[in-house]
């Protein structure tokens, strides 16, 4: 089960917020196929948030194959997401590099904004879609 | 059945013949099963709309339809919240919940109530005068969510609740609005605690309509753009625009693309507040879809 954490201060809409937070929870492997997602009712009464938005991030996290609603028993993962759970050794290479990066006297902004630089570099295509979810919100 | 919880047609109130007007010529519909946030200044009329919609007075001018009904017809199906959470000073908190039960035989919700009284720990031998003013406001929503209404109207709910209490309160109203499908209408000055929380918005400012529809389409509606003071917004419909030094600042609602060197952000629930309360003469915009076009 994941718990959502809401930031009313990001300028990141609500449903886009719970969208990203089950993908990341999916690509870390802290949710897998068959989980159960929190109930609408569950969501709301733990964050205060508007029950539609819970639904409407449902909904697509649905229209996207990553969930299916079962009626009258909740939201089930489908299937999971990207090929890096959190003990995979994509992780562990990327750990190493921190590691030497950090050695090498480089401050968590300097990181941070290298790590960036080459994420726009390597997933433009990608970075194009984040950008159309950012334009909804 | 219908899918408006309510809708106002040129609805008008004045409170005395010569009075001030306090709503003027407001048309609105509000489809079943939003939340909808009733915000504006002081004055503005939102306690005179939401005592309308629960009957406690009659429009002066045009109508009022109430899930269907006249707002008297609608009484069983409704809960309304006062500003001044009205309760008997002299009965006990438990007392309270058991009137609300023989006041609504048939669909009062005995567990309901009392999970609300009891997030706050109250004592069921407390007397209501000895309760602090957040401590009335927890019982008066217990009252309003044991009755199991189809709509509920509140009037300023959270305004004396610690911040704790008004997160676990809207927490359990919206819970309860998603699993049964509830239409809530509560008002409001302070904008940033309705975000997040509402899906609706019912703009008021000196009685009348500002900005009415959902929420998304409402923000969606309007740009925040940026520029150099000497910029053409063209064709846009200009909400309020500012100018410091040589930039300027404008909500605008936009017709066709900004192109040039605007800079555009898509604004806030408060900043699109703000520029509506700051500009009076911006025209209104209503988004709400007619009865026919609402699935």
């Amino acid at each position: 089960m994941v718990e959502y954490r809401i930031d009313r201060r990001s300028g990141v809409a609500t449903y886009v917020q719970i969208v990203q937070q089950t993908k990341q929870a999916l690509r870390l492997g802290l949710l897998q196929p068959g989980d159960k997602l929190p109930t609408a009712r569950e969501v709301v009464e733990a964050t205060a948030i508007n029950p539609n938005t819970v639904l409407k991030a449902y909904r697509e996290l649905e229209r996207e194959g990553l969930v299916e609603a079962r009626r009258g028993l909740g939201t089930f993962v489908r299937r999971s997401l990207g090929a890096a759970p959190a003990d995979s050794p994509l992780r562990a290479e990327l750990v190493a590099w921190a590691e030497r990066a950090r050695g090498a006297g480089l401050e968590r902004e300097d990181v941070a904004a290298l790590f960036t630089a080459v994420l726009d570099e390597q997933f433009t295509e990608h970075q194009g879609h984040q950008e159309h979810e950012g334009d909804r919100a | 059945m219908t899918d408006t919880a309510i809708e106002a047609a040129a609805l008008g109130k004045r409170f005395r013949r010569r009075g001030r007007q306090a709503l003027d010529s407001c048309t609105f519909r509000l489809p079943t099963g939003v939340v909808c946030a009733v915000v504006g200044p002081n004055g503005a009329g939102k306690s005179t709309l939401l005592a309308l919609a629960a009957g406690l007075t009659t429009p002066t001018e045009g109508t009022l339809t109430i899930l269907g009904g006249t707002p008297s017809e609608a009484r069983e199906r409704l809960a309304y919240v006062a500003q001044d959470k009205p309760l008997h000073p002299q009965l006990t908190v438990g007392e309270t919940l058991r009137l609300g039960r023989e006041l609504n035989p048939r669909v009062w919700d005995a567990a309901v109530a009392e999970r609300v009284v009891a997030g706050g720990e109250l004592d069921p031998d407390a007397r209501i005068s000895t309760l602090s003013g957040g401590q009335r406001s927890r019982v008066a929503l217990a009252l309003a969510l044991g009755k199991r209404p189809a709509l509920l109207l509140l009037d300023e709910p959270m305004a004396d609740l610690d911040p704790l209490a008004r997160h676990q309160l809207m927490g359990m109203l919206l819970a309860d609005a998603a699993e049964r499908g509830t239409t809530v209408v509560m008002s409001s000055h302070v904008v940033a605690e309705l975000e997040g929380s509402c899906d609706h918005l019912l703009l008021l400012g000196a009685g009348r309509i500002r900005l009415s529809g959902p929420l998304d389409d409402l923000l969606a509606a309007h740009t925040l753009v940026t520029g150099p003071a000497t910029g053409d917004l063209g064709p846009h419909t200009v909400v309020e625009s500012r100018t410091t030094g040589r930039q300027l600042t404008a909500l605008v609602r936009p017709r066709g693309p900004v192109g040039g060197d605007w800079g555009t952000a898509e604004p806030s629930l408060e900043e699109l507040v703000l520029s509506h309360l700051r500009s009076p003469e911006a025209p209104e915009l209503r988004l709400d879809a007619p009865e026919e076009a609402a699935v």
